[in-house]
């Protein structure tokens, strides 16, 4: 007769330690047949939710837009250069993003921090850029109620800003607690940098359609 | 004949003495727990209760506070139903609670019915039917029927839980506050909404309850993509496990235009932008200057909510029905002790339902003007989307044919469904046509089509869920005579509610009425019918008492039943102990062999073939590849 106790599934086996977590399956790797660790999928998730909701603006922004006739071109009232200058700092941080998680699955933390360090700027640099022209446009007394264009200029763009600020606070997080975690959990941290930068590409692509059509249309 | 012989861990046993070893390992879990929880060692109670990340706590948290807030919407409509009924007169035993603000003498001012109202519909929808089907059913359900050890992401799943109560709580904490809550129907439509008071509460709590909502949905969506059992294909999944996974993609992707939406007029009522605020804007004769000199600069669109508004809340219908369907789907296979009729035509009609209910949302705006193209376009697919309901019913419906049915309570109640959710789906026909729809827009008729649906279509659908899985999350059972007392009186008076409105509303009588029509010639001769549905519906509220009374006797003295109590094919009955291990839900890590429902299999012992019991003639399944999450322990077999 076998011994029962030998056969508990890992995942139930607590022994006597209280505190041990569960663990959950496919938190780190890649499920074969799905081919994606859970934390991708949830991003995935996400940022198809995310779609939705700045679909549901930009509609909302053709839809008033197609309804007024005397609705102003973007680019006589708004800075476009400045636009132009925030839409490469955040190209260029999509790019940065990727190689810290190149490198850090290469093996290289320090490399890899440099470049989350980097993205970190360009997040800053961003939103400098933004408050700058956000003050300019309040100097002008130009605010959300002043029209519609207004209107839906600050809540995209807002709501834009809000997610870069988002994205900005996880990269904080990640710097900081790299060094611990990377010795831990080397691609459970891996992991965690590539998740929050395909939220970061995403972010990003939400101002490369934001600019052409605030700004330019 | 040769014997049967399973792999346990490393070793082989002969079957009976494989069952012996994991019935064993089981209690040696069990045992192990109970010394735990008496040792002392384990998580302070807070975390073991309050701020717990095990699915099952949530899913019992979300359960205990959907139920009181579904007793708390069935109480604002009772209020309503008085004033209805006995338009004018001081309400009985609460009338002087509600305050002189409210209610000066008892008597209902019209102001505090409009709360009432809205405030009805926003707790039975956001905060009472849907965490009760997706946040209890789903959260404890689901990872158990899946062989899970728990969701994808435990924290985040309490993160939902402490999302949803809080936008509960601003919700209703709008109630106390000067101006009193939102007034304005649960669908808040503007220019109305954006002028009108409470509002404000409403939408950040609206906030909270969509962000919940949200991160539900991805854990959802994870939890069943990435963490089903080894075997557990996807034509092998519980209807139930389906119907969760369609509702959890409607609320992520339907639920974000909402959240939009709420932005906006959360914008118009604090920053006074204009989005929904139409230039020239008359209330009552009153000119309101927007966009001549007012706060509000005008040019927005009233429309563009409505749109954002039922892009979501049409998919919300079927969040509020597909789960019941999937409650139904199990009781009915435990019950008729036979297969599902048509389980791959149920999961394609739930998967095509789901793909349609995002482009039918314009068929609740025929009368506003959005033109006769649009109209045809929506009324087009409101027929398409009747056709994968009627499968799911059909399907269900003929599953009962040549079955020996077990009366049991749950049984009783998913019974009732099928007709009931009938009549809600049948009468919904002429209002997706927009040549009926302009008759009985906005009457009673609507209002009694779609609580046939919600009502005794999802609530009984709940009710046969909470039957059927007591003896799962007590290891007790309720009583069936109590239950069977329940079930018959909440049939006979849900009907005395709600079938009279069909009545009313071909008759004309407006729905939203602060008298019930009694001001209006053409509601005459129907307005006998309020009384009786008021008595009804107080009648429904005693018919409850059994429920509960039922409901926390046995929790501590019902009957105890056996790990299997209905005799189920599915994972969480045939693979864990009744109640479910507190930490990790299955001694042995379940694999699967066969469809969820193989009940009266041709040439098995017994009437029922879990779905991890393993064949003789098939080979072991190969190791999982890589990752290594999913462990196996009674795995292979063979011959000796």
């Amino acid at each position: 007769m076998a011994d029962a106790h030998a056969i508990h599934a890992p995942g139930a086996d607590h022994g006597h330690d209280a505190h041990h977590e569960i663990e959950i399956p496919f938190t780190v790797h890649a499920r074969p047949d799905t081919g994606l660790y859970n934390g991708k999928l949830g991003i995935w998730l996400f940022l198809a939710s995310e779609v939705m909701l700045f679909g549901a603006l930009f509609s909302s922004l053709v839809l008033l837009r197609t309804s007024d006739p005397n609705w102003p071109h973007g680019y006589n009232i708004l800075n476009v250069w400045l636009a132009m200058v925030n839409t490469f700092v955040l190209i260029s941080s999509s790019v940065t993003v990727v190689l810290a998680w190149a490198y850090m699955r290469l093996g290289d933390l320090k490399k890899g921090k440099v470049f989350l360090l980097l993205t970190l700027l360009c997040g800053f640099g961003f939103m400098i850029i933004k408050a700058i022209e956000y003050g300019t446009k309040f100097s002008h007394h130009q605010y959300p109620s002043t029209n519609n264009f207004f209107g839906t200029y600050y809540l995209l763009t807002g709501l834009h800003g809000l997610h870069v600020v988002g994205g900005m606070v996880v990269f904080a997080y990640l710097l900081v607690t790299a060094n611990k975690w990377y010795a831990a959990k080397r691609d459970q941290f891996t992991n965690r940098v590539e998740t929050t930068g395909l939220y970061w590409h995403f972010v990003d692509l939400v101002w490369i359609f934001l600019f052409p059509v605030l700004y330019l249309l | 004949m040769p014997k049967r012989q399973l792999r346990v861990g490393t070793q082989w046993l002969y079957v009976d003495e494989a069952e012996k070893l994991l019935r064993e390992a089981m209690r040696i879990q069990a045992e192990e727990q109970k010394k735990l929880l008496a040792s002392g060692e384990v998580l302070p109670w807070y975390r073991r209760w309050l701020f717990s990340v095990d699915h099952k706590v949530i899913g019992i948290q979300y359960g205990i506070t959907a139920l009181l807030f579904l007793l708390l919407g069935f109480g604002m409509m009772l209020l309503m139903r008085w004033q209805l009924a006995m338009p004018g007169k001081p309400i009985p035993l609460v009338g002087d609670l509600l305050g002189a603000a409210n209610a000066p003498g008892g008597v209902m001012l019209p102001e505090f019915y409009n709360m009432l109202g809205a405030m009805h519909g926003t707790v039975m929808v956001f905060l009472a039917i849907v965490p009760l089907a997706v946040g209890a059913f789903g959260n404890y359900v689901v990872p158990l029927q899946i062989g899970a050890p728990d969701m994808a992401f435990p924290k985040l799943n309490m993160m939902s839980y402490w999302l949803y109560l809080p936008g509960g709580l601003i919700m209703l904490a709008s109630f106390f506050l000067p101006g009193g809550a939102a007034n304005n129907g649960w669908t808040s439509y503007p220019p109305l909404s954006v002028i009108g008071t409470g509002q404000t509460w409403w939408l950040i709590g609206m906030v909270f309850l969509i962000t919940s909502s949200l991160l539900g949905s991805v854990n959802f969506i994870v939890t069943i993509v990435q963490l089903r059992a080894k075997g557990l294909t996807w034509m092998r999944l519980p209807f139930f496990v389906w119907a969760q996974l369609v509702t959890a993609f409607l609320l992520l992707l339907a639920f974000p235009p909402l959240e939009a939406a709420a932005f906006m007029q959360l914008l118009d009522r604090v920053a006074n932008t204009s989005f929904f605020m139409p230039s020239g804007l008359v209330v009552s004769g009153t000119p309101q200057d927007v966009g001549a000199g007012g706060p509000y600069a005008g040019g927005g669109n009233p429309l563009l909510w409505q749109h954002l508004f039922w892009f979501l809340a049409h998919p919300e219908v079927y969040v509020l029905i597909l789960p019941g369907m999937g409650i139904i789907a199990e009781v009915i296979a435990n019950n008729t002790r036979k297969p599902l009729w048509g389980y791959r035509s149920l999961v394609g009609a739930a998967v095509f339902l789901g793909f349609m209910s995002f482009v039918v949302w314009a068929h609740h705006m025929f009368l506003t003007g959005m033109g006769t193209a649009i109209s045809a376009f929506f009324q087009t697919t409101t027929m398409i989307i009747s056709i994968p309901s009627v499968i799911i019913l059909t399907a269900l419906i003929i599953s009962l044919w040549g079955a020996s049915i077990r009366f049991t309570t749950p049984m009783l109640f998913a019974l009732a469904f099928l007709p009931m959710f009938g009549i809600g789906g049948l009468t919904g026909l002429p209002l997706g046509l927009a040549a009926t729809d302009i008759h009985l827009h906005d009457t009673y008729y609507v209002i009694g089509h779609f609580h046939y649906v919600v009502a005794p279509g999802t609530i009984f659908a709940m009710f046969a869920g909470i039957y059927y899985w007591f003896p799962k999350v007590t290891g007790r059972k309720m009583s069936d005579r109590l239950g069977k007392i329940h079930f018959w009186l909440s049939l006979i008076f849900i009907n005395g509610v709600f079938f009279p409105m069909f009545i009313q509303g071909l008759a004309g009588v407006s729905r939203r009425l602060y008298d019930g029509g009694a001001q209006y010639q053409h509601a005459q001769p129907v307005l006998h019918l309020n009384k009786f549905m008021s008595t009804s519906a107080l009648l429904l509220l005693f018919a409850q008492l059994p429920f509960i009374y039922n409901f926390f006797k046995s929790i501590w003295w019902g009957e105890r039943v056996g790990a299997n109590h209905w005799e189920a094919t599915t994972l969480e009955w045939a693979a864990t102990t009744s109640p479910p291990l507190a930490h990790g839900n299955f001694a042995v890590t379940p694999v699967v062999y066969r469809g969820p429902y193989e009940y009266s299999f041709p040439g098995h012992d017994f009437d029922y073939y879990p779905q991890n019991v393993p064949e003789p003639d098939q080979p072991p399944p190969a190791a999982a590849p890589g990752g290594g999450g999913i462990q196996q322990a009674a795995v292979a077999q063979k011959e000796s």
